[in-house]
């Protein structure tokens, strides 16, 4: 295996932890706020990736579709929150993984109603098509790299939002005592509907800037969703910190798994088993990753103890 | 109201007697409905036992039942292909007798859920959920990845596995089979519910410290529970794959995982007789859904919602308006 290869495998691995982490992000704010168990943040990430291919194939602009994907989880998220959630906050955990999980058979449903049940595709937009030398002779998709770009200023951008701005302070302080702070004043029902649209609307701009590299489906959130569950198991619930480094742990690991591990077991064995045990067991590693984690740091890397 | 044990054999009353009469009307269809039914409250029945009694809400319980599936599905393929599963390090062949695949399958998702359990088990709360969702995910991965029994596209075997002395193709004496499984894994739930085993396994759920302080881990309690529903589950498995005669990644798969939940909850969380109604009104409203709109996934969201927010006890809470014993 050549570096080139390697090299570009790693940026792959990256850009796909950006993309957990845009997903980890809304679903570990959720839980540190509000404490809830989210399964319908999947259907949100959904929603964007249609949201973005609708309008773009109306419009011709995948810009306004991007913003359209923003605006469209947002305010799902927004609605659904108003609707449903808010009446789980104080119900277990079981209730609110089961209400949730009925979101997602609504939401999927009423897509395929409404889209059908045939794949849309999103083409790249002509500035970000085509493919960049970088440093070295290394040719790589230009669109990935801006992903990974957009990806990390969004990160920066939340770190900013919660720890520098008037509404960081809001969140912060709701996640330690939500009582005290509504005593405070700060109506604690609109910081709630603000942080779950937050989230929702990062999960559709993840929906959004994936849907032009696979293509946009029903069902194509929930086994994001599940990455994400195991990015922030790992990471710990409720750290911002703790997803960014699950996530990037967690497509680095599959990415590089997947084109390592074939290779490494043909060095031991004929060809094709070495394809079929090499693939099968990459599946599996980000689970083995997380298993570690777990024995290691049963609340996470980041995690507080509970 | 009604009192719970009036509805627990009106339950059982019309599991027995929707069959029989749809024997006598020749609608061996519904016949297969009521299989259904009975081997999801059997899986229910596992996953209460955890959840219900444990208080650990497990979103991975598809794993075992889609292991238990596996184990009947391979064992018969290796059958009718006249291979033994392995032949190191010694040989193992391969077998269509139920009473030889069912222990292997409960042994299989028993081990798996000794494996899943000791590990998920050393968190709680939501952490337990997701990771236990995340193992099931795991295997459901790993089936499709795995060439050798169909990968993605699962594997049939096209004679149903063996009973001694029944015609397993006969669809009311599968049905008896399954039935009595049922009314085992009942019998076993309701002694659990009465032994110390069971009082701990309950105290541990309300106030873990409390039972700390008795001189219990509730560690070990738990596990042993986590095991026993495994494998009840599994058990499940192996005549849902018997059933189809077909078994693939999509009985591993988190879907799975939550209608198992969902019979449970829908029956009513923690009542010995909670899964039978949950998987009955389930399959019910599948039935009934299905035929008004193709899009009936998105009704059942909806009146599950309504259960989940308004209607706390399920089917069984309803009916009976009393809070749940245990």
């Amino acid at each position: 295996m050549s570096v080139m290869l390697l090299i570009e495998q790693v940026l792959n691995g990256l850009q796909y932890g950006v993309m957990l982490f845009l997903m980890a992000a809304g679903l570990t704010l959720v839980f540190g706020v509000m404490g809830l168990i989210n399964l319908a943040h999947g259907s949100l990430y959904m929603v964007g990736a249609f949201a973005c291919a609708g309008v773009a194939a109306a419009t011709g602009s995948f810009w306004l579709g991007l913003a359209a994907s923003l605006a469209a989880a947002a305010a799902a998220g927004a609605l659904v929150e108003v609707a449903v959630i808010r009446r789980l906050y104080d119900r277990d955990h079981l209730d609110q993984v089961l209400a949730t999980f009925a979101l997602i058979l609504v939401f999927s449903e009423g897509t395929r109603w409404l889209f059908g049940s045939f794949p849309l595709y999103l083409s790249v937009p002509e500035v970000l098509s085509g493919a960049v030398t970088l440093p070295g002779g290394i040719e790589y998709s230009l669109y990935r790299l801006a992903i990974i770009v957009a990806g990390f200023a969004v990160a920066a951008g939340l770190f900013w939002l919660i720890g520098r701005t008037r509404l960081g302070v809001r969140i912060r302080a709701g996640e330690s005592d939500r009582e005290m702070i509504a005593a405070l004043g700060v109506d604690i029902r609109k910081l709630y509907t603000v942080v779950f649209a937050l989230g929702a609307a990062l999960a559709g701009l993840a929906g959004a800037l994936v849907g032009t590299i696979q293509s946009v489906q029903v069902g194509m959130g929930e086994p994001v969703l599940i990455l994400a569950f195991v990015v922030i198991v790992i990471g710990g619930i409720g750290s911002i910190k703790g997803a960014l480094v699950g996530a990037l742990l967690v497509g680095m690991t599959d990415t590089l798994g997947k084109v390592l591990l074939p290779v490494a077991f043909g060095t031991v064995m004929d060809a094709s088993d070495a394809t079929a045990i090499g693939s099968a067991l990459a599946s599996m590693l980000i689970y083995i990753l997380m298993a570690g984690v777990l024995i290691y740091r049963p609340q996470g890397l980041f995690g507080e103890a509970h | 109201m009604l009192r719970e044990s009036w509805i627990n054999a009106v339950l059982l009353a019309a599991l027995v007697a929707v069959p029989l009469w749809a024997l006598a009307a020749g609608e061996p269809f519904v016949i297969t409905l009521a299989t259904k039914v009975a081997i999801f409250a059997l899986a229910g029945v596992g996953l209460n036992l955890a959840l219900g009694l444990g208080g650990l809400i497990s979103f991975g319980h598809a794993a075992f039942f889609g292991l238990g599936g596996y184990v009947a599905g391979i064992l018969a393929w290796h059958e009718a292909n006249a291979m033994p599963v392995t032949t190191l390090p010694f040989t193992i062949e391969g077998t269509n007798e139920m009473l030889a695949i069912w222990p292997v399958a409960m042994l299989v998702a028993g081990l798996a859920a000794a494996l899943i359990g000791a590990l998920s088990l050393r968190t709680s709360g939501v952490y337990f959920i997701m990771v236990t969702l995340a193992f099931a995910q795991m295997l459901y991965y790993f089936a499709i990845s795995w060439p050798a029994y169909g990968g993605e596209d699962g594997l049939s075997f096209y004679v149903r596995n063996t009973f001694p002395g029944a015609n397993t193709f006969d669809p009311i004496q599968f049905f008896a089979i399954c039935l009595v499984l049922l009314a085992g894994a009942l019998a076993l739930s309701w002694a659990i519910r009465r032994s110390r085993f069971g009082l701990a396994l309950m105290g541990a759920r309300q106030n873990a410290q409390r039972v700390v302080s008795l001189g219990i881990r509730p560690f070990g309690i738990r596990l042993t529970a986590f095991v026993i529903s495994g494998m009840i589950t599994g058990l499940a498995g192996a005549l849902y794959a018997d059933l189809n005669r077909f078994v693939s990644p999509q009985m591993l798969s988190w879907h799975m995982s939550g209608e198992i939940m969902i019979f449970v909850i829908l029956g009513g969380v923690g009542r010995l007789y909670g899964p039978i109604a949950g998987a009955g009104l389930f399959i019910l409203l599948e039935h009934l859904l299905g035929g008004v709109s193709e899009y009936w996934q998105a009704l059942l969201g909806l009146l599950l919602l309504v259960v989940v927010l308004f209607a706390r006890g399920g089917l069984i809470g309803v009916l009976s308006k009393e809070a749940r014993d245990g």
